[in-house]
């Protein structure tokens, strides 16, 4: 799960992190009376989607940059005006782009230096690890790859937690001293607290600035929370924006299955992560591209599948679908009924291969079979995986 | 021999009255596995299915049956605490298959783990199968949530992050005539008891296991440093499968650890690791044990 920018910001305040004053706004007006209520001289607002690269994104109306520093606060409403209820494309968008609903009003900072700090979970050593380099507002990886020598990291020890020489000794790595390095060890403390207690599995503060007055501020974060924890964490649910999530990943997890939304037109439905994932490869393999990732899970309903059956639809790109159940736990016959109800319901439009294996697959291959309807069936997943894309590209010719 | 479990081994249940551990202790009884106590808090002096003893702690029922393995199926809030009991009973084995723990439950699980004498498999995980001599493989040691029949008694060795993906590699693997040894789910968090490594050590140190198959899935580096000691110490043919070759990076693809993030952990990297290590490399999911047989065979 992610969250907007003055949410992050608001987490920031609550857990003692220095970053910049700024106030969210759903109106230009709103926008106008965060101005004045900041009365710094420079003002910088931001228009509010989960997606990167905003400041070099265009707006559909042709109005460039969701990010913009201002001086006056009339000129912060035009600019609110200008991207409220517009929709932003960025690299990271996609061509559809993001519904522009909040901006972020906040003050300037004027910044001497720009560092980079993070707090993220070490699959190696099954440990968090604090990260900080000295090369802020830029792409870590790259810095990784060119400059190792300007990376730092201090692992965590899981039962003590952060320790406050750790944080000074990466304030000293990073070349601060004085009342700097005091501020930025508290920043890191502060900052591994909120990792812990919210549950994170990434914090990324980029850039981490010193400011020209001194000051040491997280002025951009990005947040990731570990949603096998979201339970313990209603606060944090409730940051959730539905809007920035695809609306049939929305649907899907309603009825706890696991769909994500690819470019590709052969729709897949599977039971188990690492099938679906497979079954994905093999449809690439065999010269299709698939349309998503679908994990109906270990014991799915009737209904599930028919409610698996009508996301995978809703997608206009689908052009065949192939479903591919290995039932050790699954019951081929209950994915059989869920087939049958979905096709009565939904008329299925593009041709549909059912593959079958396992626990009572010889009584869902039959059931599939009786009812007369147009099923394509397969003896194994290689079979399943040419079947399909044999019978999109037929459709396509 | 067979590797962790053998159909000797004595099983308790933790989590044995709840609707997914009853129908999964249930499964294993019908498939000969010695499950011989079952634990719920507040439930102790009650029968499971009028023969299984229950028990209060997992400390009573190993002292009162010998149970040394654990199967986890509590709900994720409860697990790591479950685990945790598991290890201070002093159990040789926990296998958990909860799935939805949050990772920072098992970092500290982790931590607590190092110095005792438990092993943990999982969690996330489908269990592990040691294959029986009877009718559909049964008489052996069913831990978990495979479906038993699929199996046959053999010396194939399979180990794998994924549940489904791992009873494809031994359907294929039985319906070729070829049994397994054991067959180990280690799970598909990031943060894991047992290693895809550590299993293939065993799985090397076992003379009743002659080949491997071994499945792995975008994210992390686990496939990477299980590839890197076989190239040095493993003389067994393995087979290995990448998943998620096509996922979008970025994306959490269901299992909470299969993830490509800031380029690492790639299935190109992981298929060249193997490549690098010898390993025998499934263009599909669906010549896994095709692909095996084929190398053993070259290296007769």
């Amino acid at each position: 799960m992610n969250i907007h920018e003055y949410q992050a910001r608001d987490l920031f305040e609550k857990f003692g992190v220095a970053s910049p004053r700024g106030k969210m706004a759903s109106t230009p007006r709103e926008a106008e009376i965060a101005a004045q209520e900041l009365g710094t001289e420079k003002i910088v607002i931001k228009a509010q989607i989960h997606a990167g690269g905003r400041g070099k994104g265009v707006f559909t109306n042709g109005f460039k940059g969701g990010v913009h520093t201002c001086s006056r606060p009339e000129e912060i409403r035009e600019m609110a005006a200008k991207m409220l209820g517009q929709t932003l494309v960025t690299h990271q968008t996609g061509p559809a782009g993001r519904m522009v609903n909040k901006v972020y009003v906040v003050e300037a900072a004027e910044i001497a230096k720009e560092l980079y700090l993070a707090i993220l979970l070490d699959r190696a050593s099954s440990a968090p690890v604090v990260i900080a380099s000295t090369q802020g507002g830029m792409d870590i990886e790259a810095v990784a790859a060119q400059t190792p020598e300007k990376i730092f990291r201090e692992s965590v020890h899981p039962l003590l937690g952060l320790q406050p020489f750790q944080a000074r000794k990466l304030a000293a790595a990073l070349g601060l001293h004085g009342p700097q390095a005091a501020q930025a060890a508290k920043l890191i403390l502060a900052l591994y607290k909120l990792f812990i207690t919210c549950d994170c599995s990434l914090v990324e503060v980029n850039p981490l600035v010193i400011t020209k007055t001194g000051e040491v501020l997280a002025l951009d974060a990005k947040f990731n929370f570990d949603d096998n924890a979201l339970y313990r964490h209603p606060e944090i649910v409730a940051l959730r924006d539905f809007t920035e999530e695809d609306p049939r990943e929305v649907e899907a997890s309603k009825y706890c299955l696991n769909y994500i939304g690819l470019e590709g037109n052969i729709a897949c439905l599977v039971n188990g992560a690492g099938l679906a994932m497979a079954t994905m490869d093999i449809i690439k393999h065999c010269g299709g591209e698939p349309a998503n990732f679908l994990d109906v899970g270990g014991s799915a309903t009737k209904e599930q599948v028919a409610a698996a059956f009508k996301i995978i639809l809703s997608d206009p790109n689908v052009k065949g679908i192939l479903v591919n159940i290995f039932g050790g736990i699954m019951r081929c016959d209950i994915i059989a009924e869920g087939i049958l109800a979905a096709m009565q319901e939904t008329h299925l439009p593009v041709p549909l291969v059912v593959r079958l294996e396992g626990s009572n697959a010889n009584l869902g291959k039959k059931l599939i079979k009786d009812s007369g309807l147009a099923v394509i069936s397969a003896d194994s997943l290689a079979d399943g995986a040419e079947k399909i894309v044999a019978a999109v590209k037929a459709q396509a010719a | 021999m067979a590797i962790l479990v053998t159909p000797e081994t004595r099983v308790l249940v933790q989590g044995i009255t709840g609707s997914f551990g009853s129908r999964h202790a249930q499964l294993s009884l019908d498939y000969g596995t010695k499950i011989v106590a079952g634990v719920t808090p507040g439930k102790g002096g009650q029968l499971f299915e009028r023969v299984v003893p229950i028990f209060d702690t997992v400390a009573q029922a190993a002292r009162e049956t010998g149970a040394t393995v654990s199967a986890i199926f509590v709900p994720p809030p409860f697990a790591a605490d479950s685990i945790l009991e598991g290890v201070d009973a002093g159990l040789d084995l926990v296998i958990c298959i909860t799935e939805g723990i949050p990772v920072a439950d098992m970092v500290r699980v982790k931590a607590a783990l190092k110095g005792s004498k438990t092993r943990l498999i999982g969690p996330n995980c489908p269990g592990v199968v040691t294959p029986g001599e009877g009718k559909d493989s049964q008489g052996g040691c069913r831990i978990g949530i495979a479906p038993g029949y699929i199996h046959k008694k053999g010396n194939i060795g399979v180990v794998s992050r994924s549940g489904t993906l791992t009873y494809e590699a031994v359907w294929q693997l039985t319906t070729r005539g070829f049994g397994q040894s054991t067959c180990v789910g280690i799970g598909g968090d990031p943060v894991n008891g047992t290693s895809h490594l550590d299993v293939l050590k065993m799985f090397n140190d076992d003379p009743e296991t002659e080949a491997i198959i071994m499945i792995g899935e975008i994210g992390g580096s686990a496939e990477e440093e299980a590839a890197a000691w076989i190239k040095e110490n493993c003389k067994k043919p393995v087979a290995g499968f990448i998943a998620g070759g096509t996922a979008p990076a970025g994306r959490r693809m269901g299992h909470a650890g299969a993830i490509v993030s800031g380029g690492k952990g790639t299935a190109a990297a992981k298929i060249e690791a193997f490549r690098d290590a010898g390993i025998a490399i499934a263009d599909t999911p669906s010549v896994m044990a095709d692909t095996l047989i084929r190398h053993m065979q070259e290296l007769k």
